[in-house]
């Protein structure tokens, strides 16, 4: 069974105007999972949900085992961590240290466990140095740094990241794009990210993508990309070496939709060569 | 007339220890009528300098001229709210600052602010509304329940209301989503190209400085490192890695070919015109 088994799951705002529309879908224990979509597709919504921070209407969310509801709730919360899109807004301690020992303490962790896992976690986010410095600072690449530290401080299973890179200047994108996936790489969590960034959906092992409250494809990056026609409609964005292998094709230069630019170039030589 | 900056300074905390020089002796000319990107790694400068096109920021030495004025070190600047009204500015992540009941009234602020009658403020931020893409249907909406997009559609059409001649926008497109961006770049393409607006942006998205700005200024360590137009920045890789910036993709692809030994030109500047070139190329090696 998936970790994380989610079916038929509704959820509104407000009347009968479904945000989150009949979505289903699982993800294995170890995946790192993309969901994209326009602004208002449901992406957050769902995430919310299972974060356990908004309540469904209907439909069922199961993880690890257990269904999500009011019972197992708490239970739940502890191993589902999530890192938000505001830098400043998720930054509660003084210093670096105490915002990650927040989570720590409020789960009564006793003080030289948590020195322990102070150090052990700001090390895996490379913010071992900056332990005693204040939020201002620091850059918010740095600050979003330290919010997946304190995350990561309460053992999560699952960690979503809710558009963790879109406020952030281009060196702070890569930052957390780097620890991303080496947390995916090193750690086996699962990861749930929420982003507009298409080199992130192309490293990732599958794609969500979500229009109006419902999932309207899903697979890995190149099957989704290969659905030309359905990203057309919802309007996304595609690769920008397949938007290059589109046009070829139609001009009669058959060659493979690669997803990246190295991948078109060698296709590129192979015929040039060839020829 | 150019907005020209001559041996501009900028010192916050001058005096503390927490000084900090933000711009140094700084003499730069933007172009009048032209949409201007205005780049650099964070804390290179660059909101301090366009800070200091509304005199929102008074320059710790050196004089701005813009618009026929002079905004000079050590004196106050006469009639700074007209010059407010003429340079409009919008903040990085305006949308926090929305504070009305209703998206109307947020809009109308401004123009009400600076004289305008109730019923023409209304008028103006109508008219705003329209070139940022938010049906009337918005009106009477609370801005503050509105999606991150729409709220900060209403925050620069809060600025265009006030039809100023300058527009200067601090990273006007993060965190939109990439059809929020391409509306919003398409919006300040459109100001200027129509309305003959001066657009400066500060931003760091190098797709939209390619495919809709006509000049870079790259800001380094409080100094303009360079400014140049936007075909000459683009030639090639070169001067965006020296600058530790990531190319356009399709200059990345351009250059990835040249390398590959497939001759590109200059002049090509989207996919469907690298690919022509590209299938004419293939297809007569056949």
């Amino acid at each position: 069974m998936a970790l994380i088994e989610v079916k038929d799951l509704c959820f509104a705002y407000e009347g009968d105007n479904l945000a989150v529309d009949h979505v289903s879908f699982s993800v294995p224990e170890g995946q790192y999972v993309t969901i994209i979509g326009h602004n208002g597709s449901g992406k957050s919504t769902v995430a919310k949900l299972l974060a356990g921070l908004l309540e469904k209407k209907s439909g069922s969310i199961v993880i690890d085992g257990l269904e999500l509801n009011q019972k197992n709730l708490h239970q739940l919360r502890s191993r589902i961590g999530i890192v938000f899109q505001n830098p400043d807004n998720q930054f509660i301690g003084s210093t670096v240290r105490d915002d990650i020992a927040f989570g720590l303490e409020n789960h009564c962790v006793p003080q030289e466990q948590m020195d322990d896992i102070i150090s052990e976690f700001s090390t895996r986010v490379g913010m071992s140095e900056f332990l005693d410095k204040e939020p201002t600072h620091l850059s918010g690449g740095q600050k979003q740094r330290v919010a997946i530290a304190g995350v990561l401080a309460m053992a999560p299973k699952i960690l979503i990241f809710d558009e963790a890179t879109s406020m952030l200047d281009p060196q702070g994108k890569d930052e957390i794009k780097r620890v991303i996936m080496d947390l995916h790489r090193k750690s086996g969590l699962t990861i749930l990210s929420i982003t507009h960034d298409i080199d992130e959906v192309t490293s990732s092992d599958n794609v969500l993508v979500l229009a109006e409250g419902k999932v309207a494809l899903t697979g890995t990056p190149a099957e989704v990309f290969s659905q030309e026609k359905m990203l057309k409609k919802i309007r996304l964005d595609i690769p920008f070496s397949l938007k290059l292998a589109d046009e070829l094709n139609k001009r009669g230069v058959s060659v493979n939709r690669e997803l990246t630019m190295e991948g078109l170039v060698k296709e590129l030589c192979r015929l040039h060569s060839n020829m | 007339m150019p907005i020209a900056f001559e041996h501009v300074s900028h010192i916050y905390n001058d005096g503390t220890p927490y000084r900090h020089v933000a711009l140094e002796d700084v003499s730069l000319e933007l172009a009048e009528g032209k949409i201007t990107a205005i780049i650099g790694q964070t804390g290179s400068g660059k909101s301090t300098l366009v800070q200091h096109l509304n005199a929102l920021l008074l320059p710790s030495a050196g004089k701005v001229l813009i618009l026929d004025r002079t905004i000079e070190a050590g004196s106050q600047p006469k009639q700074l709210k007209s010059l407010r009204g003429q340079v409009g500015l919008v903040f990085q992540f305006p949308e926090y600052q929305l504070f009305e009941e209703t998206v109307l009234k947020d809009i109308a602020f401004g123009p009400k602010n600076f004289g305008v009658s109730e019923e023409d403020a209304a008028k103006k931020a109508r008219t705003a509304m329209q070139m940022v893409g938010l049906g009337p249907e918005f009106e009477e909406r609370s801005p503050l329940e509105l999606s991150g997009g729409q709220k900060r559609r209403v925050a620069i059409a809060g600025i265009l209301a006030m039809d100023p001649a300058v527009l200067v926008l601090d990273e006007p497109t993060a965190g939109l989503d990439p059809q929020g961006t391409e509306q919003m770049m398409s919006l300040f393409h459109r100001l200027n190209r129509e309305s003959g607006k001066t657009i400066l942006i500060v931003t760091h998205d190098m797709e939209q400085v390619y495919r809709y700005c006509d000049e870079v200024v790259v800001m380094e360590q409080g100094k303009p490192k360079l400014r140049t137009d936007v075909q000459t920045f683009f030639h090639d890789s070169s001067l965006c890695r020296e600058l530790n910036i990531l190319p356009p993709a399709l200059i990345r692809m351009k250059d990835m070919l040249r390398e590959n030994g497939f001759t590109v030109s200059d002049e090509i500047s989207d996919v469907n015109g690298l690919a022509k070139e590209l299938a004419r190329q293939v297809k007569r090696h056949g």
